[in-house]
């Protein structure tokens, strides 16, 4: 069901705990699961769970929990913008206007092309780099400026 | 960024972070003197003592007190984790130790399993800042690999290894204990106290939780002396910290100053308020501190005694600055769908009573404010404190107590007139993006 390297890396996090502990894993083995597969449907947080020798439901409790974690198909690129009140305060809801404007959707829509879909964030603990916004969770983009905005799309478009 | 401190200072931005690096800076001399010496472990927690060390992770809870409540003899496992679950809005510190100076943070944490007798550690690391879990990483396999970490650490019969964990966007978790719950893999839902952590922490095992500032002030501690450290800032308020200043600044960022800086001094450093306009308010903890006019901040010096004989917090030393252009319901309508998005439910009042702040604040914010909504903000409020597991009810509940304290005007103008004081071209300018 996942990549005989996503496995391996699974199993590197497991051995990070305790041998009888091997539940801690469990976050990121979704984590790792959703790179994989782009977001975590029912059999994929199974999967997991069987791997790491849990109940599904309680897998399933992790993946419902953290807002990072995906559980309904997302574009190819998920952006995420944080609009709280350091960001906002130095230009993140006109990041997030802009980006809506570009794209033609909203919060939690994606474009008719799959490519993109746009988020809402909370707190990224990166006030200092206002307007930030993640990329596919993972990849922090600082500072973002109209123009930069356009450049980031065009780039994420190739 | 800029440093007049022990843990940002000397640093070249993403060229200085590895080890070799670390050591050229003295780094690893304060663990190789206490492998060499053999100093015991009460020697060290004394030494900590003495620093006036605080945790920096928002409590302010003197950390040597905090590592004596370890029982050391006690027989089997006993964990060490550090938080650098940075999710509080306008906190952005953790991030720039972890990826510009990690080893500091772990070789905080290899002392602190030695002083109190743990023999494994996690590190906690905000979801969002995957970039810097990935760094961190790597540093702890360059200290692997310099036999720095793991069994027998340097030839000595002392064994300490150290994991790095990632959140995955949960406020919550910046909970202690919520904090332990999701390293063992479960949702973060703080847990009852008693039992503390020290007692009943990770895996049920006896475990000490410190901010990554805190671990990484522990080197220099060791290294020159508790004496000096508390000599950095001023008594009862031991060296220097971080603060993260974000807001209508011209230069957002990093600043590490004595305990004791005048805010002016601080707010000078930043680059004072954009655009010539003038202070109106300033958070100086963190989101969840109560906020203070600006003309409070001005008397006040950035310290745990001076921000709390003003009423509020230094917290983690998140300084969020508004000025005159800030709408101040629109500022706290947006802190309020944090506090009830982040909520994770587990308690009625936290979980009920931040969807009616949410709600309140936001129907004063567009126009629908009713005579009576000041009093229901505090009657809310009320019945959030101190009725909760965790400390998130009360962190939700004094932003809105503190705004409507100190800018009731601007809440009953907004009720009165259905619209807000500021007006909206100058709020949109005084928002716009702004990059220094």
């Amino acid at each position: 069901m996942l990549s005989p390297e996503s496995l391996k890396k699974i199993d590197q996090e497991i051995a990070k705990y305790p041998a009888d502990q091997k539940q801690s894993a469990s976050m990121s083995a979704l984590r790792i699961a959703q790179q994989e597969k782009g977001w975590l449907a029912n059999e994929t947080i199974e999967f997991v769970a069987k791997y790491l020798g849990m109940p599904p439901v309680a897998v399933y409790e992790v993946a419902s929990f953290y807002n990072m974690y995906d559980l309904a198909p997302v574009g190819a690129r998920k952006i995420t913008v944080c609009t709280n009140l350091p960001c906002a305060l130095s230009g993140g809801v006109h990041a997030a206007e802009y980006i809506k404007k570009k794209l033609g959707i909203d919060f939690n829509e994606t474009t008719a092309d799959g490519k993109f879909t746009l988020k809402e964030g909370e707190c990224m603990g990166a006030c200092g780099d206002a307007p930030v916004l993640l990329v596919n969770n993972h990849q922090m983009c600082s500072w973002m400026t109209e123009e930069k905005i356009d450049q980031l799309l065009a780039d994420l478009q190739k | 960024m800029s440093s007049q401190g022990i843990i940002l200072a000397d640093l070249d931005g993403d060229r200085t972070w590895r080890l070799a690096d670390y050591v050229k800076r003295g780094g690893y001399e304060a663990l190789k003197k206490i492998i060499a010496e053999k100093i015991p472990a009460d020697e060290i927690i004394g030494e900590v003592k003495k620093s006036g060390l605080r945790g920096r992770g928002g409590a302010g809870f003197p950390t040597g007190l905090k590592w004596s409540f370890m029982p050391r003899a006690f027989p089997g496992a006993k964990y060490l984790a550090c938080n650098s679950d940075e999710g509080e809005p306008g906190t952005f510190k953790d991030r720039d130790i972890l990826r510009y100076n990690p080893h500091t943070v772990i070789e905080g944490m290899i002392i602190a399993g030695y002083a109190m007798g743990c023999e494994r550690g996690y590190n906690y690391i905000h979801g969002e800042i995957f970039e810097v879990y990935d760094r961190f990483e790597e540093a702890l396999a360059e200290a692997r690999e310099a036999g720095l970490l793991g069994r027998n650490i340097l030839g000595s019969d002392f064994s300490f290894d150290l994991f790095a964990h990632h959140g995955y966007g949960a406020y919550i978790c910046g909970e202690e204990t919520a904090l332990l719950e999701s390293i063992e893999g479960k949702k973060g839902q703080p847990r009852f106290k008693p039992p503390f952590p020290a007692s009943f922490g990770l895996y049920g095992k006896p475990t000490t939780i410190n901010n990554t500032e805190t671990f990484a002030s522990i080197p220099y501690i060791i290294r020159e002396g508790g004496d000096a450290f508390l000599a950095l800032g001023k008594p009862n308020n031991g060296g220097t910290k971080l603060f993260s200043v974000s807001g209508h600044v011209n230069k957002p960022g990093n600043y590490e100053i004595p305990l004791g800086t005048p805010f002016s001094v601080l707010l000078e450093m930043a680059g004072g308020i954009r655009g010539g306009r003038k202070l109106k308010a300033v958070i100086p903890g963190g989101s969840s501190a109560p906020v203070l006019p600006g003309a409070v901040m001005m008397d006040c010096t950035m310290d745990y005694d001076s921000i709390s004989k003003a009423g509020s917090m230094l917290g983690s030393g998140a300084v969020i600055v508004m000025d005159e252009s800030t709408c101040m319901v629109k500022a706290l309508e947006r802190l309020s769908y944090f506090y009830f998005e982040e909520s994770c439910g587990q308690c009625t009042p936290c979980r009920e009573g931040t969807g009616w702040l949410y709600r309140v604040v936001h129907r004063i914010e567009n126009g629908l404010g009713r005579p009576d909504d000041l009093d229901l903000l505090n009657s809310v409020t009320a019945n959030i404190m101190g009725r909760t597991i965790c400390a998130l009810g009360d962190a939700a509940s004094m932003p809105v107590q503190s705004f409507v304290k100190h800018f009731g005007d601007e809440f009953a103008f907004h009720i009165e007139h259905k619209k807000c004081l500021v007006p909206p071209q100058v709020q949109y300018e005084g928002s716009k993006i702004y990059v220094a």
